[in-house]
């Protein structure tokens, strides 16, 4: 136990004379999550649209009106003809492009169908998708009251209609803001703790004071624990800070339980670190450990279901999923914070993330050898 | 010029003989875009949903197995209570629920009326509202099969053409990012850590001291950098060409010609961070937290930055990765000429000078 103390004592002194290090580890965090949340914004508006209108009738006239004030879309162009309106895209000055045919209002009242044309910039496949949706539905309600003006409804409905009641649990606002924190909290305690931990025995043997451990009769596991707490410890403070943030910054107060949070917490930054010691005991540089852990990093962050769901990727990417840790925590942030879901509902991501743990700490151990 | 020659070499040494850096190089562009290409979609299919059915008529049952074979959904099970619905969501088993009322048909068929609530998981908003709408459409949809002969009257047609992208794939988005993104890593991180390591190890000094001018260490130094992210870029052009079947619509001199100059540009960074710090870990540190996520976030091809808040949009004007994004989606999907990016490219360029100027003033500060 005394070992134990004097390799914490010296790690902690490691860890708070290198200033730069120190302030990187919470600032960083802090200004990525004042502004990153931000950014991650999958609502679109403020779509801009070329319009053509070779109508310039009242019904193309009140449609265009009709588009422009939903909020949606902004008309940045208003041209002659297409081939101007096409020039707007290539320029990216236009998103979407509106032909409003000659004879639009004519052709409605006497043939009862008329055509609109609609051209989408699709490179951005989610925007192009959703601004067409957006664009079909105000035409659509343009349309409905059109024929209400037209026709005299029964006093009965004459078709079948369905109606669709939704709501909108656990986030009513649809603030997406709630849904982004708790992830990209969980990224920058996962970036932190993994990286931290791999490079640090990699920094003691590239620069040879492994050497001068090896050959005390410090233990394996003492020295292994010596690195691990300090992390664990340091990942649990910037989680705090994180969290504390989202409360009074983005006013998002956890649902659920804070100490079941904080008990998954502890048990995934094990595996983590885990993780982190895995990949120190077999590089030899900090470069190298480096470049490992970012490349193992990377796939964490695109596959976590952060930025797209995971329901949607093919089998062989879900496998993929349930051997990320990530994954696993940022289901359970959602879940606790969002929710308010309790420990019998969390205990399959426990379970996993705990053997997780288990296995990545065991090799570590296994793997990491006092000569060399 | 033949110091020069001596120095490069070594570095080339320097990069080759560390085997598990280089397979790590290569593996990162390689990786990124299999993922995006096969494994992630903004697409929001195969979601889990539950109805519950409280009508169990032949009108409930039509519209279950409508919802059942549409791809989106996969109906877990009905349950024959709604209290239950809360602890599915809870258990995160399940984005949606679907509640039809009773005498589901009989509503239809004497009122011409009836009603299906739905209930979305809104924790995740996005998903909460395709789906919403997904089972809309497929409501509507039936609704219209029940009487098949009417026609609607005075009937206005969207037709919706979607250009460059017609099936509205991912890769001609995430391609150009992946590239900016993968560039900025090699330049920034491994240049930063390369001329680090030195000062770590402290055989900068020897370096120093030699009658080498300092600004040959420093080139000696990026040059092999320049040299592997030009290989990483082959390698993602090869991968998207043959692999995500996605075409070089423009010049492929061009191309080149802009990525070399925001190589240069992210080689600078790394530079810039090099001068300013002591230690591997904390270059490291400054390259991947502070470039990696606004990186990935401000450039612009997983969130459109024309959503964001007005001075994230200014601040989405420093990333140099964002002016480089719109280059490659101009010059490869679009197939535009110069004359569509002479002004991105003047940004890059400027700022490629600023970065240098600074870190080359830098560097001779702290000689002296």
């Amino acid at each position: 136990m005394r070992t134990l103390k004097f390799l914490l004592q010296k790690e902690f002194r490691q860890i708070f004379r290198d200033k730069i290090i120190l302030r990187m580890i919470f600032l960083a965090p802090v200004i990525q999550l004042l502004i990153l949340p931000l950014a991650a914004n999958y609502e679109v508006k403020n779509i801009s649209l070329a319009v053509v209108d070779n109508d310039h009738s009242t019904y193309s006239q009140k449609l265009i009106s009709k588009i422009t004030s939903s909020g949606y879309f902004r008309l940045t162009g208003y041209t002659a003809n297409f081939d101007e309106a096409y020039q707007l895209i290539a320029d990216d000055k236009a998103d979407l492009i509106l032909e409003i045919p000659q004879g639009f209002e004519r052709n409605l009242i006497r043939e009862d169908e008329q055509k609109l044309f609609v051209a989408v910039n699709a490179i951005n496949g989610t925007k192009a998708g959703l601004g067409g949706a957006y664009l079909g539905n105000i035409i659509a309600s343009f349309n409905g009251s059109i024929r209400t003006q037209l026709i005299q409804p029964d006093r009965f409905n004459p078709m079948p209609q369905i109606q669709v009641t939704s709501v909108n649990w656990f986030n009513p606002l649809l603030n997406y803001s709630f849904f982004m924190v708790p992830g990209i909290l969980v990224l920058l305690v996962t970036m932190i703790a993994a990286i931290q931990s791999a490079l640090n025995i990699v920094r003691e043997k590239e620069i040879g004071t492994i050497e001068q451990i090896n050959v005390t009769p410090v233990k394996k596991y003492h020295f292994i624990l010596g690195k691990l707490i300090p992390f664990w410890l340091l990942g649990m403070i910037v989680f705090t800070v994180g969290l504390l943030l989202a409360r009074f910054v983005y006013g998002i107060v956890p649902a659920g339980n804070v100490a079941l949070l904080y008990f998954f917490l502890s048990i995934y930054l094990f595996a983590l670190l885990g993780f982190g010691l895995l990949i120190s005991t077999y590089c030899n540089t900090q470069q190298q450990a480096m470049s490992v852990a970012f490349f193992f990093i990377m796939i964490f962050n695109l596959m976590s279901g952060l930025f797209t769901s995971i329901d949607s990727m093919p089998g062989w990417a879900k496998i993929i999923t349930d051997f990320i840790p990530v994954t696993y925590f940022i289901e359970v942030m959602r879940m606790i914070v969002l929710k308010g879901s309790g420990l019998a509902d969390i205990k399959f991501h426990l379970a996993a993330v705990f053997a997780l743990g288990v296995v990545l700490n065991t090799w570590a151990v296994i793997n990491y050898r006092k000569t060399s | 010029m033949k110091q020069l020659y001596t120095f490069v070499k070594k570095e080339f040494y320097h990069v080759f003989r560390d085997r598990k850096t280089l397979l790590m190089l290569f593996g990162v562009p390689i990786a990124q875009i299999i993922l995006f290409g096969f494994a992630l979609t903004n697409e929001i299919k195969g979601s889990k949903i539950i109805v519950v059915d409280y009508a169990k008529d032949v009108a409930s049952q039509q519209l279950i197995t409508r919802i059942g074979a549409s791809k989106y959904f996969e109906v877990e099970k009905s349950f024959a209570d709604h209290n239950q619905i809360e602890d599915a969501f809870k258990q995160g088993k399940i984005k949606l629920a679907v509640i039809i009322p009773q005498n589901f048909n009989d509503d239809i068929l004497h009122f011409n009326k009836a009603q299906v609530q739905v209930i979305a998981d809104a924790s995740d908003p996005n998903t909460a509202t395709t789906l919403t709408n997904y089972i809309t459409n497929i409501v509507s949809d039936y609704q219209s099969s029940l009487t098949p002969n009417q026609k609607i009257p005075y009937r206005i047609v969207p037709q919706i053409r979607m250009l460059y992208n017609p099936e509205l794939k991912g890769a001609p988005n995430f391609v150009p990012g992946v590239m900016a993104l993968v560039l900025m890593l090699v330049c920034t991180m491994m240049t930063s850590i390369a001329i680090v390591r030195e000062k770590e190890m402290g055989t900068m000094e020897v370096l120093l001291v030699s009658p080498f001018k300092p600004v040959f260490v420093i080139i000696s130094k990026a040059i092999p950098y320049l040299l592997l992210s030009i290989i990483n870029l082959i390698i993602i052009l090869l991968l998207s060409v043959f692999v995500l079947n996605l075409p070089i619509k423009g010049n492929i001199f061009l191309l080149f010609g802009a990525s070399t100059l925001f190589i240069l540009t992210s080689l600078s960074i790394g530079l810039i961070i090099s001068t300013v710090t002591t230690s591997q870990q904390s270059a490291m540190m400054a390259s991947l937290m502070g470039m990696m996520l606004p990186t990935m976030l401000l450039t612009g091809f997983m969130f459109p930055v024309e959503n964001m808040p007005v001075p994230l949009q200014v601040l989405s004007n420093i990333v140099p990765s964002r002016w480089y994004y719109i280059i490659i989606k101009n010059v490869m999907i679009k197939g535009l000429g110069f004359s569509a990016i002479w002004k991105e490219t003047l940004i890059l360029t400027g700022m490629t000078l600023l970065l240098l100027g600074l870190s080359l003033r830098n560097f001779k500060n702290r000689l002296a």
